[in-house]
């Protein structure tokens, strides 16, 4: 970690890698109409960027992921270690301190008028475009498979993540609002 | 105590380094795609089976563990069935297999303390570009430790609010975890502030 990262950001990055852990807890719920079950997993990449920014947030969320890679099944479903990395979904993992990188620098350039609207919208674009144009390249590329192929089987989470993203907004929202810390902190 | 997916025994692999495993899975890993014959490949897959039994973890833990990735392969192979040929699924799918038993055998046979060591020992050339291993070190620490106690405080508050009648939301549990969360990350950086601790 970087020359300007002081002790107080190295407690925070490491509390919200454990937060993400803790999230992860949560259990998959199934909505009605959507085939597949949505997890919590995102949540926590969408709201690291969004509640301590975007160096912070990245790395609290790079930490996480290298926890999983040293062999602590932290993953939803109790998954985790090394074989994460060599599965054909890596790629969805590594994206994840991109995307709280990027939902985080949104947020920080903002966050004078931020609402849960634009919390929605940041959290989309890091939190599922960013995840899914590094995820659906490298899937293509070691599946063998084409990138439409690749991006036609991970549509159907798309509509979790808007959810995922939603609540992400609504909770963000809440703590900005009811936690003043946070101005100060950043 | 032991955490995490680590399971102790007296195997060769258990007693190989940490840095040797993880170089050795690198090395193979690289070789897998880089190598053009078939054969090779799909006589792999047994090969890494072995490997993966010799850890000598009980076999319905080993098979309990299979089962995630198996489905995402059983997935990929019908997508080559469907736009692609048997016999590239065939291959996709060895590689995976392959790749997926030796990784999970070195997670089985190496402790999180040996490789967070290695992590450190890996960021060491980093220094001049201003990473600085003490401090990864520190919150990998950290992080480890709090883990237990978050989720600890999650269930405490899903207790609390089942007791007051409400069904589990993932809304009303995540607002007050995130304060309590910060809360506790501003308290343990005065207290860690307040003795000194630079590195």
């Amino acid at each position: 970690m970087s020359r300007d990262v002081s002790t107080r950001d190295i407690v925070y990055i490491a509390l919200f890698a454990a937060l993400m852990a803790a999230i992860n807890l949560v259990p998959a719920f199934q909505v009605g109409f959507l085939p597949v079950p949505i997890t919590a997993q995102t949540l926590g990449v969408m709201l690291a960027g969004a509640l301590i920014g975007a160096k912070r947030g990245a790395l609290a969320i790079l930490l996480f992921v290298l926890l999983v890679a040293l062999g602590l099944p932290l993953l939803s479903g109790g998954h985790g270690g090394l074989s994460v990395f060599f599965g054909p979904t890596a790629g969805f993992i590594i994206a994840w301190p991109f995307a709280a990188f990027v939902t985080g620098w949104l947020t920080e350039i903002n966050w004078r008028r931020m609402n849960a609207v634009l919390f929605f919208v940041f959290s989309a674009i890091g939190g599922i475009g960013v995840v899914y144009l590094i995820g659906i390249p490298w899937l293509a590329m070691v599946a063998k498979l084409s990138l439409w192929d690749a991006a036609m089987g991970s549509l159907i989470f798309v509509p979790g993540d808007l959810i995922k993203a939603a609540v992400a907004a609504v909770i963000a929202e809440t703590v900005r609002r009811s936690y003043p810390l946070m101005q100060a902190a950043r | 105590m032991t955490i995490g997916l680590y399971h102790p025994g007296r195997s060769p692999l258990h007693r190989a380094s940490a840095g040797a495993k993880v170089a050795g899975l690198l090395v193979l890993s690289l070789a897998l795609f880089l190598v053009p014959s078939e054969i090779v490949v799909f006589a792999s897959v047994p090969l890494a089976f072995a490997v993966y039994l010799s850890t000598g973890v009980p076999f319905r833990s080993l098979l309990a563990q299979l089962r995630g990735p198996a489905i995402l392969l059983g997935i990929i192979f019908a997508f080559h069935l469907v736009f692609g040929t048997v016999a590239e699924g065939l291959l996709a799918v060895a590689r995976f297999a392959t790749l997926i038993l030796l990784a999970s055998a070195v997670t089985l046979t190496t402790p999180v303390s040996a490789m967070a060591e290695l992590v450190e020992w890996g960021l060491g050339p980093l220094r001049p570009l201003g990473v600085n291993p003490a401090k990864v070190g520190l919150a990998i620490a950290l992080s480890i430790r709090f883990v237990p106690l978050i989720a600890e405080e999650f269930r405490l508050i899903r207790e609390a609010q089942a007791a007051r009648g409400l069904a589990a939301n993932p809304l009303a549990l995540i607002v007050p975890l995130v304060i309590r969360t910060l809360k506790s990350a501003d308290e343990l950086a005065d207290a860690i502030e307040a003795r000194g601790y630079e590195s």
